[in-house]
């Protein structure tokens, strides 16, 4: 009953979106307001008829209705309720319900806004948001439907469908798969959400830049608009990526955090243009420039997003990370197709109206650096996406299957990696429009010899030798002092000016400025994440040994020692092996660690769960590989010694808060937003 | 006829010959755990896509750390292993594509078109050409915040 | 989809035309690589019917049997590995249809995939297999029938066509001997 209520909510959507869709391009093209105005109430109707959706979805997990196939797979009665609740996003039908969820609840936030100022602009937004969304019901409507039941031939074969075929009896499973145990962690449990979040609120960006395509518009009426979202979007992509790193290093058990797999790439594709895009677009702002490259990234953003859930999902790449291969592959394409094709049709027909409104006045200009900035962007991208098409091209022209690894990554993107963090130092103190080569290089050089003394420092206390990592210490310490100085020269300005406090006027200035000094705090939380980063790549230490009890395995300055190993099964369906190692550092006893293994019987996966003490300074990270039970002789144990790899971590949460304060709407700024709201509506009667 | 310390000696020295001979060849240690997960480290699982071999935690891959170790015990060197596998089980096995043929193509894409566009943004900026005189002071940084204007135009002055 | 055609100088004509025409070439031709590959993944193994490749299996005695040379036998091509626990199955139901069938010109060849040689050797041992098996160096047999997994069985009629597949083991020595026999009588 619940599962037809469901089902039957989401073809109501499907036709819903189309309806709208079409009523909004015929509104449009036949100056038809009415037409407009029903196309957006049809976009309205959609996100009550999904929640509907989604709620079914819910309640039939919890309610362990295993006779819907999809409750089947994904639930078990050992999983507690929470789990059973985002279960929701763990198998493809109820993820994508869940996309699609998210999706008509942007574009019903978007449709609720106050429109009077951009009415040439909404019919094509809801276009694009409406045919994206019938895409996602489409294929779960008819090609990957969570509410199909499980009925039995007489034969004894199981079929799943929604209504009852002939000649079947209902089949009801006792109890489910279970959650794949792998996703039972909570950072698995909120990564795919975040990614999603992320992934579906650059549709709303993309929409507006394609309306104003459509309508003609040259100016950046649509990036104002969607300078919030685009940011929030940016928040969330880029907080599922850390939770992603996150997850795999507390849980996939190889002591790193990114193995630069194909799925992985795929959802940082979008990030890196995403990223050009939220700087690039200042540019147009400030100066009208850069008009072309902002159209391209945010096109090239959707497309991404939309290219990198098809590979995912469609079986054409193999990944640890990917779906199961289903019918949804041949949709996918058609759509992808369909978007490259009217994206850039649009594009290259409004090329000539979207001339940028000054000229490039000089290499060392504000400009010319984000321009640099895109440059090195899409150099990285290109390097991403290449590595990710060259097997599937290798398979087709020449037969031979072949693996692109960290290996080419790494070299390919570094070069770009160390420009980019150049830039982070370089642009703050550059300046708009016509600036010599002098008077910038005049403050450069002097902080720039000022974070020598970081490199110099490493070399001589700590004795690094690795050029790499000086360089990229050197700049990040470039990056710090910059920053700070930055802030110092801001707040000292507003001190003298307005008599503030210090501490106070720090405070104004980043209050009051959050997009500039949300911003720098963003690049201090990346350069720490960087010193992090460098740490774990180029620093990490591994060991392996086995050990009978008692005995001892040492890296480094750490002693690890073999205390004892138990077995047992617990409440929710494992069989757990945890050990009990103690860790000695120079001698001295730091605490004891509990690495382990557990095994889930229904899935029949092991999972290897490491036991790992944490500081600022480094991670000591122990892994269980194998254990004899039997003969109980001898336990093999792996150890990294990971430096630096926190600062990965708190650099990401500075980063993430950051983010929130850049985005944040500060007072000021929206009573003046609607001052200047009323002024040109007047302007234009 | 000969003196008892000759005989000695001669006894003693083929003693010692002997002791000598006797433990010279002693084996050498098995390769470790290390030496083989280097190896593993830059090859990746046949089976399970995109999985370092040092990692993967099959039946199937311990056999494979099992071969390395094996081959190193013989004394192979690493490339030899290496074009083992292979051999074996094709190039996917290796964490970069061999520099051949097609595979040219995977290297030198990336750098040839970031160079490509480089150079057609310089082409772009030359052709706008710079003005006589350098502009007026940029203008105000933000339409809505004057505080950032102002703020701009003492770090100007100051600077 | 690059940046080559999106920072044109002052546009003269010739210039843009090109670089819409290279944005295009592009767009298509990533279209057609991921189209081609999304066709390759629906493929699936090799049909029924169709045309058996050539290929050439090196036994782990040292012999080499060439699919050309079998031509006019009936030969079925078992693809297996040590570390396949359903391979086990059907391990010890092959020898015996190979036992029966052997006069009667039916060629039995076991294909190693992705395995190491002494666990395949101690395979071959256990279940007593007496038929030619060798590795699949390259994995190039397996790509060459577009195998999914292990184990999987390819009947090869006569005529060097595909007559019969068998995914997953084999459920009993009749079943084997039944679809030897029917890919006989084509």
């Amino acid at each position: 009953m619940l599962a037809n209520l469901g089902y039957f909510s989401l073809v109501l959507t499907f036709v819903a979106a189309l309806y709208g869709a079409g009523a909004a391009a015929y509104g449009a093209l036949k100056r038809k307001p009415v037409f407009v105005e029903s196309a957006r109430h049809a976009m309205l109707l959609t996100w009550p008829l999904v929640t509907l959706a989604a709620v079914s979805i819910i309640a039939l997990l919890v309610g362990r209705h295993y006779e819907v196939k999809y409750v089947a797979s994904v639930t078990s009665d050992a999983m507690p309720t929470y789990l059973k609740v985002t279960a929701l996003w763990g198998g493809q039908a109820g993820s994508l319900v869940f996309w699609s969820w998210l999706m008509s609840a942007f574009a019903t936030a978007a449709g609720l806004r106050r429109w009077d100022r951009d009415r040439e602009l909404l019919p094509w937004v809801i276009v694009v948001t409406m045919v994206t969304l019938a895409f996602f019901i489409s294929l779960v409507v008819f090609f990957e439907n969570p509410f199909q039941r499980l009925w039995q031939t007489l034969d004894g074969v199981q079929v799943s469908a929604l209504f009852q075929p002939k000649g079947t009896i209902p089949l009801v499973p006792t109890d489910g798969q279970g959650l794949n145990p792998l996703l039972r962690h909570p950072g698995m449990v909120i990564h795919p959400p975040m990614l999603y979040l992320g992934f579906v609120s650059f549709v709303i960006p993309y929409a507006f830049g394609i309306a104003a395509l459509a309508a003609g518009r040259s100016d950046d009426r649509w990036i104002r608009i969607t300078r919030r979202w685009t940011l929030v979007a940016w928040l969330f992509l880029s907080l599922g990526l850390i939770l992603g790193g996150r997850w795999a290093y507390d849980v996939l058990g190889w002591g790193g955090y990114w193995g630069w797999d194909p799925v992985e790439i795929a959802a940082f594709m979008p990030w890196l243009t995403g990223t050009a895009f939220l700087h690039s677009v200042m540019i147009q702002e400030k100066r009208g420039m850069l008009k072309h490259w902002n159209m391209l990234l945010i096109i090239l953003t959707y497309s991404l997003v939309i290219f990198g859930t098809f590979l995912t999902r469609s079986g054409v790449l193999s990944s640890v990370h990917a779906f199961a291969q289903s019918a949804i592959g041949p949709m996918f394409f058609g759509f992808i197709g369909l978007t490259f094709v009217v994206s850039v049709s649009l594009l290259i027909n409004r090329w000539g109206e979207l001339r940028g409104e000054n000229h490039l006045d000089s290499i060392f200009a504000r400009e010319s650096l984000f321009l640099l900035n895109n440059l090195l962007f899409m150099g990285i991208l290109i390097v991403c996406f290449w590595g990710v098409l060259f097997p599937l091209i290798s398979e087709l022209f020449t037969g031979q299957k072949v693996t692109v690894g960290p290996p080419f990554y790494e070299r390919a993107t570094g070069p770009l990696w160390i420009g980019l963090m150049l830039l982070m130092g370089v642009a703050p103190l550059s300046a708009y429009g016509a600036s010599s080569g002098r008077s910038l290089g005049r403050n450069l050089w002097k902080l720039m010899a000022l974070s020598l003394v970081v490199p110099v420092a490493l070399y001589s206390f700590s004795g690094v030798t690795l050029i790499g990592a000086l360089i990229g210490y050197w700049l990040i310490g470039f990056v710090i002092i910059v920053t700070l100085v930055e802030f110092w020269r801001g707040a000292l300005a507003r001190h003298r000016r307005h008599a503030e406090s210090f501490p106070l006027a720090l405070w104004r200035l980043a209050v009051r400025n959050r997009r500039r000094y949300g911003g720098y705090i963003i690049h201090l939380g990346v350069v720490l994440m960087a010193i992090g980063i460098i740490g774990i790549e180029m620093f990490q230490t591994e060991t392996q040994g086995t050990l009978a009890r008692g005995e001892s395995l040492s890296l480094g300055q750490y002693t690890l020692t073999y205390e004892s190993l138990t077995q047992f099964d617990t409440a929710d369906g494992r069989n757990v092996a945890r050990a009990v190692v103690q860790v000695y550092r120079n001698g001295k006893y730091m605490g004891s660690l509990y690495p382990r293994r557990d095994f889930y019987y229904a899935s029949q996966q092991p999972m290897t769960i490491p036991g790992v003490r944490s500081t600022l300074e480094d991670d000591f990270y122990v892994l269980l590989v194998g254990w004899e039970p039997i003969a109980q002789q001898g336990t093999t144990f792996k150890i990294y010694h990971n430096p630096g790899v926190n600062f990965v971590w708190m650099g990401g949460l500075i980063f993430i808060a950051a983010t929130l304060l850049a985005a944040w709407p500060t007072r000021e700024y929206e009573s003046l937003r609607q001052s200047t709201a009323v002024r040109p509506a007047i302007a234009r009667v | 006829m000969h003196s008892p310390s000759k005989w000695f000696a001669i006894v003693g020295a083929a003693l010692i010959g002997l002791t000598l001979m006797a433990s010279a060849p002693s084996q050498p240690p098995p390769p470790s755990d290390d030496e083989v997960n280097a190896i593993a480290h830059q090859m990746y699982c046949p089976v399970c896509e995109n999985v370092p071999l040092d990692v993967c935690p099959t039946e199937a891959c311990a056999q494979w750390r099992a071969t390395i170790r094996e081959k190193l015990a013989e004394g192979w060197s690493e490339s030899q292993i290496k074009d083992y596998f292979v051999e074996q089980y094709g190039a996917r096995v290796l964490a970069s594509p061999p520099a051949r043929g097609l595979n040219w193509l995977v290297y030198i894409l990336p750098p040839a078109t970031f160079l490509a566009g480089a150079y057609i943004l310089f082409r772009a900026f030359r052709s706008w050409g710079r003005p006589a005189e350098p502009q007026t002071p940029a203008e105000s940084d933000s339409k809505v915040d004057p505080y950032v204007a102002r703020l701009e135009e003492e770090l100007r002055r100051r600077s | 989809m690059t940046d080559e055609s999106a920072l044109e100088a002052v546009p003269t004509p010739k210039s843009t035309r090109w670089g819409v025409i290279l944005v295009w070439v592009l767009v298509f031709g990533l279209l057609a690589v991921v189209g081609l590959g999304l066709i390759r993944t629906q493929q699936g193994n090799i049909g029924v019917g169709a045309r058996v490749p050539d290929f050439q299996l090196t036994t782990f005695d040292g012999a080499s049997v060439n699919m050309a040379d079998l031509r006019g036998q009936v030969v079925v091509v078992n693809f297996w590995a040590s570390w396949c626990i359903p391979c086990e199955q059907e391990a010890a139901e092959l020898e015996m249809a190979h036992q029966q069938l052997k006069d009667q010109g039916v060629v039995f060849l076991g294909v190693n995939y992705v395995d190491t040689e002494r666990e395949a050797l101690a395979y071959l041992d256990r279940f007593d297999i007496t038929y030619a098996n060798g590795p699949d160096l390259g994995t190039r047999i397996s790509q060459a029938f577009r195998i999914r997994g292990v184990p999987e069985t390819y009947i090869i009629g006569r005529d060097g066509r595909l007559a019969q597949v068998q995914i997953g083991p084999y459920l009993s020595l009749g079943q084997i001997v039944a679809s030897v026999t029917s890919s006989m009588e084509e």
